[in-house]
C-alpha cells in the first residue's frame, strides 16, 4: 500500500515539475528573441531593466495561458512593431533579406560549378 | 552572350548591395520608438487604484468624450514635471484623465498626488508593469489621446507646452 502511495504521488508530481521546466525553457527562448527596446543591444532575457521585467511577467502569463511560441511573437508584434523581435519575419518587407543569402549563394555555386565544368 | 551575362550580373548584385549598405549608414542607429497610432484601446482586466475593483478597460472609455492615458510613478521625475500640464488639461469639460499608476506604491503614490494635486478621474494600478504593455508602452511617463475607443495621439516622455496645445486643439 505505500508503495502503490509513494508511485502515485511521484506520478502525479513530476509531471507538474516537468511542465513547469518545459515553461522555463520556453519562456527563455522567447525572450532571447524579444528584443529590449529601451536598452542598448540587450535581449529582454539579458536585461533587468524595468521594461524588460514586465515583459517577462507577460511571456509567462501568456505561456501559462496555453498560448504558442508563435503566438506570443504576434502579441509583441502587434504592441511594439517588428522591432521587437530579433529574428524577423518573414513577409513583404523582408523577402529580400532573407532571400538574397539563397541568391547570392547559388549564384556563386553557379559560378564555382562552371568554372570547374570548363577546366575538366 | 553566356559570358558577358555573368560579370554583368555580379555586377548589378553589387551594385544593389552596395546601395542597401549605403542607405543603411545614413539611417540613425540609435533607435526611435515607433509610434502606433489609430488602434483600439486594450481590453483587458485591471485594478482600479482607489477601490481594488478589477474591471474591464472597455468599461472606463465607454463614452464619446476624449480621455487622455497617462502613466506615472511618484518615483518618476519627468512626471513632476509634466504633472502641472495634466493639471491644466483637467480643467476642460471634453477630457477625462485616466491615470496608470506604473510600478509604485499606493502610500508613494497617493502622497505624490496630495502634494502636486489629482488631475486623475479614475486611476489604474499597475504594479507589475503589465497593464502598460497592453498598451505598447516603453515606460513612464507616456500619454495617449483616445476618442472612441482610438488611440488617435501617442506621447513618448513628458508631456511639453506644446503637446498641451495640440491636445488642446484635439479636444476643442
Amino acid at each position: 500500500m505505500k508503495i502503490l502511495k509513494l508511485f502515485l504521488i511521484i506520478f502525479f508530481i513530476f509531471p507538474v515539475y516537468s511542465l513547469k521546466a518545459n515553461n522555463e525553457i520556453l519562456k527563455n527562448k522567447i525572450t532571447k528573441n524579444l528584443r529590449c527596446l529601451i536598452c542598448q543591444g540587450q535581449s529582454v532575457y539579458d536585461s533587468d531593466s524595468e521594461f524588460a521585467n514586465s515583459l517577462k511577467i507577460v511571456v509567462d502569463s501568456k505561456i501559462d495561458e496555453g498560448l504558442s511560441e508563435k503566438q506570443i511573437y504576434s502579441y509583441f508584434h502587434s504592441k511594439y512593431g517588428e522591432w521587437i523581435l530579433y529574428d524577423p519575419l518573414f513577409n513583404k518587407n523582408t523577402y529580400f533579406l532573407w532571400l538574397l543569402p539563397l541568391l547570392i549563394f547559388f549564384l556563386g555555386g553557379t559560378i564555382i560549378f562552371k568554372k570547374i565544368n570548363k577546366k575538366t | 552572350m553566356k559570358n558577358k551575362l555573368l560579370p554583368f550580373s555580379i555586377v548589378l548584385i553589387f551594385i544593389t548591395i552596395f546601395i542597401i549598405f549605403y542607405k543603411g549608414l545614413q539611417d540613425t542607429n540609435i533607435y526611435t520608438p515607433e509610434v502606433k497610432t489609430n488602434y483600439e484601446v486594450p481590453s483587458v482586466s485591471v485594478e482600479l487604484f482607489d477601490s481594488s475593483e478589477i474591471v474591464n478597460t472597455l468599461e472606463i472609455f465607454n463614452t464619446d468624450k476624449f480621455y487622455l492615458v497617462n502613466i506615472w510613478s511618484s518615483w518618476c521625475v519627468p512626471c513632476r514635471q509634466e504633472h502641472p500640464i495634466l493639471m491644466d488639461l483637467i480643467k476642460n469639460d471634453n477630457l477625462k484623465i485616466v491615470g496608470i499608476n506604473y510600478k509604485d506604491t499606493k502610500k508613494n503614490a497617493k502622497k505624490f498626488l496630495e502634494a502636486l494635486g489629482n488631475p486623475y478621474n479614475k486611476i489604474i494600478f499597475d504594479n507589475e508593469g503589465t497593464d502598460a504593455i497592453e498598451w505598447g508602452a516603453y515606460g513612464v511617463p507616456e500619454s495617449f489621446l483616445i476618442n472612441k475607443n482610438k488611440i488617435i495621439k501617442k506621447y513618448i516622455g513628458p508631456l511639453s507646452k506644446e503637446s498641451l496645445k495640440e491636445i488642446k486643439l484635439f479636444i476643442k
